[in-house]
């Protein structure tokens, strides 16, 4: 069975907001400097839950994990990052104009991407990437490949060419099963992942990584970058809050609970 | 496609056969919009026992509504909705879909963009029509950053985050036009079955309508520290909720996570106890009108949005809250 998972890399999303800057001028993230590029988290976990359905599938089983990602330049960091964890093999398609906030066009990519690579079984991607927060390319990816989608899996199985996920509601889960192929998007409630074993990341300087452009696998310059793309960016901007905060004192609890509750009822809050 | 007009077209999500209040909210957006370019809003509605549903979605604002009708959308499940939207899209031709950013919203909206060939934004905060294009702003960024974007292609697509937008005040006396949908749905096109539904058991207030929800984070220091939050909204008629960490950690139940990849909320009153204030959290909780945070550390981000806070260990300060509210309320 073939698995791919989609990954993306990106800046690291736990930086303190201090250190978040753009260029609203060029509309661009204005990277923080000597900072390393990340797996995008929900991506991290989407590796994860195809670990573990090797992991329940035993030693002997023919799953195969292959790892499929776009970037403008590099990403093999990332990449070494997703074999290390356990993944076998990798593609990357190297697309000098691309700039990862496009879903539309992402999603056309890596359809075609997977489609190159032949016969694939289950697909696996985060549930959005943590750097534009779209959500899009996944259900995008299953939309043009015409096979069924499963969202926000916490839980994901697999048995005789069925998956069953356990999904997320707002007010519960539920569980949902459709027969393969078939694509799930994971979200954070999936768990811990795991940490690159050495003898991982040891095996992963040997793991093939496939290197294509987007002419390898039929794709003109119409439907790449920014001649394919949907959208337009007119702003990019961080939002000021200008909230004055009162700070509420007091030499004991009770006194600070009794100002704090004074103030609310004086404004009408309680 | 049919050539599109200025038409707005919403999605709106049903309840127990009523419509959840992002709905109402986002028809509200839509009339504001559809009455600064000259163009009809089109409420859509999927579900059961939607027999007065029209005249309600119309009395918020519709100037036509379609109703889909049938025991098959009791539950959300978009390959059952795809078909028939993606037909009255076509049909109806608008130049903006508004779908609500709820789980079964962000499930839905990108398949149908996909589906028409167009481009959708998700988690949208504001909408507004400049030169005749929607242009969308949505957070990004885990709530750091955000964009405005616009579509070259029509209808775009877009999620709306719930408390976002102002609802209309209901009029019955405002009449639309009512339609039911001639469904075209093959059962036999569904992929995907749904073999278990579990729904935890929501006591007290809704999260999303409570006037005062008390939000707690690790600073709780366990999972007996929401006991208290739970006093204090009984107290006032509250809701709990608590950040992505708690949540992760089994201190409470998953549906308490307000933020980026849970819930919306907009309070009168948001008490943050405990909670750092990290941009995905404040993703679903910045709209409040009043922020108060608690929080032993004073350089927790959270008290930049805050217009209370207290420096403190809130295992101390909230029982002796509880008492101080309970005097109050005596």
């Amino acid at each position: 069975m073939k698995i791919v998972v989609c990954v993306k890399q990106i800046q690291n999303p736990e930086i303190p907001p201090v250190q978040f800057r753009i260029d609203e001028e060029a509309k661009v993230l204005i990277p923080v400097s000597g900072l390393s590029p990340v797996l995008s988290p929900y991506d991290e976990q989407a590796i994860e839950a195809a670990l573990r359905i090797r992991d329940e599938a035993g030693k002997d089983s023919d799953i195969e994990i292959t790892i499929v990602t776009i970037a403008a330049k590099g990403a093999r960091a990332v990449i070494k990052a997703a074999l290390a964890l356990g993944a076998d093999n990798a593609v990357l398609l190297s697309e000098p104009t691309f700039d990862g906030s496009g879903g539309y066009v992402t999603a056309h990519n890596l359809a075609e991407t997977i489609r190159a690579l032949g016969e694939v079984d289950l697909i696996l991607t985060g549930r959005q990437a943590a750097d534009w927060d779209a959500g899009v390319v996944g259900l995008g990816i299953a939309e043009i490949l015409d096979i069924p989608a499963i969202t926000f899996a916490c839980d994901v199985q697999v048995a005789d060419s069925v998956v069953t996920v356990k999904r997320i509601l707002e007010d519960g889960i539920e569980t949902v099963e459709a027969n393969l192929p078939a694509l799930v998007t994971i979200s954070n409630e999936l768990g811990k992942v795991r940490y690159a074993s050495m003898r991982e990341t040891m095996r992963a300087a040997k793991k093939p990584i496939k290197e294509w452009m987007p002419e390898d696998i039929g794709l003109d310059e119409a439907q790449v970058g920014s001649s394919a793309m949907r959208y337009e960016l007119e702003r990019l901007y961080i939002p000021v809050n200008d909230t004055e905060c009162e700070f509420i004192g007091g030499d004991t609890p009770a006194e600070i609970a009794a100002t704090l509750a004074q103030h609310l009822r004086a404004a009408q809050l309680i | 496609m049919t050539e599109s007009n200025n038409g707005v077209l919403v999605v709106v999500e049903m309840l127990d056969s009523q419509p959840i209040d992002l709905g109402l909210e986002m028809l509200g957006l839509a009339r504001r919009l559809a009455d600064s370019s000259g163009g009809t809003v089109t409420a859509v509605a999927f579900g059961t026992g939607l027999e007065t549903t029209g005249e309600l979605l119309s009395a918020y604002g519709a100037d036509q509504v379609l109703i889909n009708d049938h025991e098959i959308f009791a539950n959300f499940h978009a390959e059952a909705w795809l078909p028939d939207l993606s037909k009255i899209v076509v049909e109806v031709a608008p130049a903006l879909v508004l779908i609500g950013h709820s789980l079964s919203g962000t499930d839905l909206a990108p398949r149908l963009a996909y589906r028409l060939d167009v481009d959708v934004a998700t988690g949208c905060e504001s909408i507004d029509i400049v030169n005749g294009r929607p242009h969308m702003t949505r957070s990004c960024f885990g709530g750091l950053a955000r964009e405005v974007v616009t579509f070259n292609k029509t209808p775009a697509v877009a999620t709306i985050r719930s408390k976002t937008q102002e609802p209309l005040t209901q009029m019955m006396e405002r009449v639309g036009e009512v339609q039911q949908v001639n469904s075209i749905l093959d059962v036999n096109s569904i992929r995907t079955r749904v073999i278990k539904r579990e729904r935890e058991k929501a006591d007290g207030v809704k999260l999303e309508s409570a006037k005062i929800v008390i939000g707690g984070g690790l600073g709780l220091g366990g999972p007996e520290g929401f006991d208290t939050l739970n006093e204090i909204a009984a107290l006032v008629d509250g809701a709990v909720g608590a950040s992505r960490a708690a949540c992760d950690l089994d201190w409470c139940p998953r549906s308490y996570q307000i933020g980026l990849t849970g819930r919306t909320v907009a309070p009168e009153l948001y008490l943050a106890v405990g909670i750092s204030g990290a941009s995905h959290h404040m993703a679903g909780c910045g709209n409040s009108k009043t922020i108060v945070s608690i929080n032993s550390d004073p350089d927790a981000a959270i008290f930049k949005s805050s217009s209370f806070g207290i420096v403190g260990n809130s295992q101390e300060i909230m029982p002796a809250l509880v008492e101080e509210i309970r005097k109050l309320k005596a």
